[in-house]
């Protein structure tokens, strides 16, 4: 069996966590040193958006067709309740029981 | 989101916002405990002990991150293999570099004592709670701060029945938990519709992402993506008046 805490797995984990606690950190701290013109606003307030768009397209246009038909539910859902909730279960059902009846992907 | 005219309130801190801030982000928790349950049992698998999971958890604290790194674990760590960990990491975790950016002209009023310790429970769900509540005007860094901490500790927890039931849980998709992510995401962007001008930027997002997830291996698709929404709205020319305004 394992030690309780390996030394190299201990290296490795704060590697890790210096990495992501730097970009935690950076973005706001870079933000610090930039004047807020219009259009820095502009790209501000376009960047939650985009930061949505980038990571959930690639995903569902490259999950197969149960997973976009499970992210279409979602939004669906969203757009008739606007809960955010009813929405996440509805993918996650949506796609469980499609892949339960046989569906790949 | 969207309101770029309108001035927004300086941040200040109140009790009353710690509640709804929980509860804005209580549509994550299920999802969250899912993909640490999947995470804990993935971690059994791969022979880490209990408290390693939970070290890694409550110190790097990015679940897709670690998911990537855990399933991609080298037999022998080496300095070599150590370094690649930390760009894989990288490559995922550089989307939270853009989310505290988004949330310098809310926190930036506070002193940095306050703002930075906030910023490292910046999580996707937290993160797109707080973009929300500030879009509605909200100003009460409580919002943020109240949900991050529950959803750190719900974080920390959810590994252990994983861990506990590994053989259960070796195949998370049987239960959609790898939907629990773009399907909030795309419950978010419903909302954030505010019309075709504003979404030119998502389109350029979207078009990028998808080329770079084709081209490149890894997850640089969501930075380049992002980045590349965000200086189109950049380039594009303010509206003169807006019709809807």
């Amino acid at each position: 069996m394992n030690d309780f805490l390996r030394s190299d797995v201990m290296v490795a984990f704060a590697v890790m966590t210096a990495v992501t606690v730097a970009s935690r950190l950076g973005g706001y701290w870079l933000m610090g040193y930039v004047n807020v013109t219009p259009r820095v606003r502009r790209m501000l307030d376009a960047l939650p958006g985009s930061i949505i768009v980038a990571a959930a397209l690639p995903v569902a246009v490259n999950g197969g067709p149960v997973v976009m038909f499970a992210i279409l539910a979602a939004m669906a859902v969203t757009i008739i309740r606007r809960n955010d909730f009813i929405a996440v279960i509805t993918g996650m059902a949506v796609a469980a029981l499609a892949r339960a009846a046989g569906f790949g992907g | 989101m969207h309101s770029t005219h309108i001035p927004k309130a300086r941040a200040y801190w109140s009790r009353a916002a710690i509640v709804p801030g929980i509860v804005a982000i209580g549509p994550m928790l299920p999802g969250t405990l899912a993909f640490g349950m999947a995470f804990g049992a993935l971690c059994a698998q791969k022979h880490f002990s209990l408290l390693e999971v939970e070290l890694m958890m409550a110190t790097v604290y990015g679940g897709l991150s670690q998911f990537v790194a855990v399933q991609s674990w080298p037999d022998h760590l080496t300095p070599s293999s150590i370094a690649t960990l930390a760009l894989l990491t990288a490559t995922v975790n550089i989307r939270f570099m853009l989310m505290s950016a988004t949330l310098r002209p809310w926190f930036g009023t506070l002193p940095a004592w306050q703002a930075y310790p906030s910023m490292l429970l910046v999580t996707d769900g937290g993160w797109l709670a707080a973009m929300r509540y500030r879009d509605r005007g909200g100003a009460d860094a409580a919002f943020y701060v109240g949900g991050g901490i529950v959803l750190y500790f719900v974080w920390l927890l959810s590994s252990i029945p994983g861990f506990l039931l590994a053989e259960q849980l070796t195949d998370p998709k049987k239960y959609g938990v790898d939907l629990v992510m773009p399907a909030f995401y795309a419950a978010m962007l419903v909302p954030a519709w505010k019309g075709p001008r504003r979404a030119i930027p998502w389109v350029v997002s979207g078009a990028v992402a998808l080329l770079v997830h084709h081209l490149l291996p890894g997850w640089w698709f969501i930075i380049a993506g992002a980045l590349s929404g965000a200086i189109s709205a950049g380039l594009m020319d303010e509206p003169a008046v807006e019709a809807s305004a």
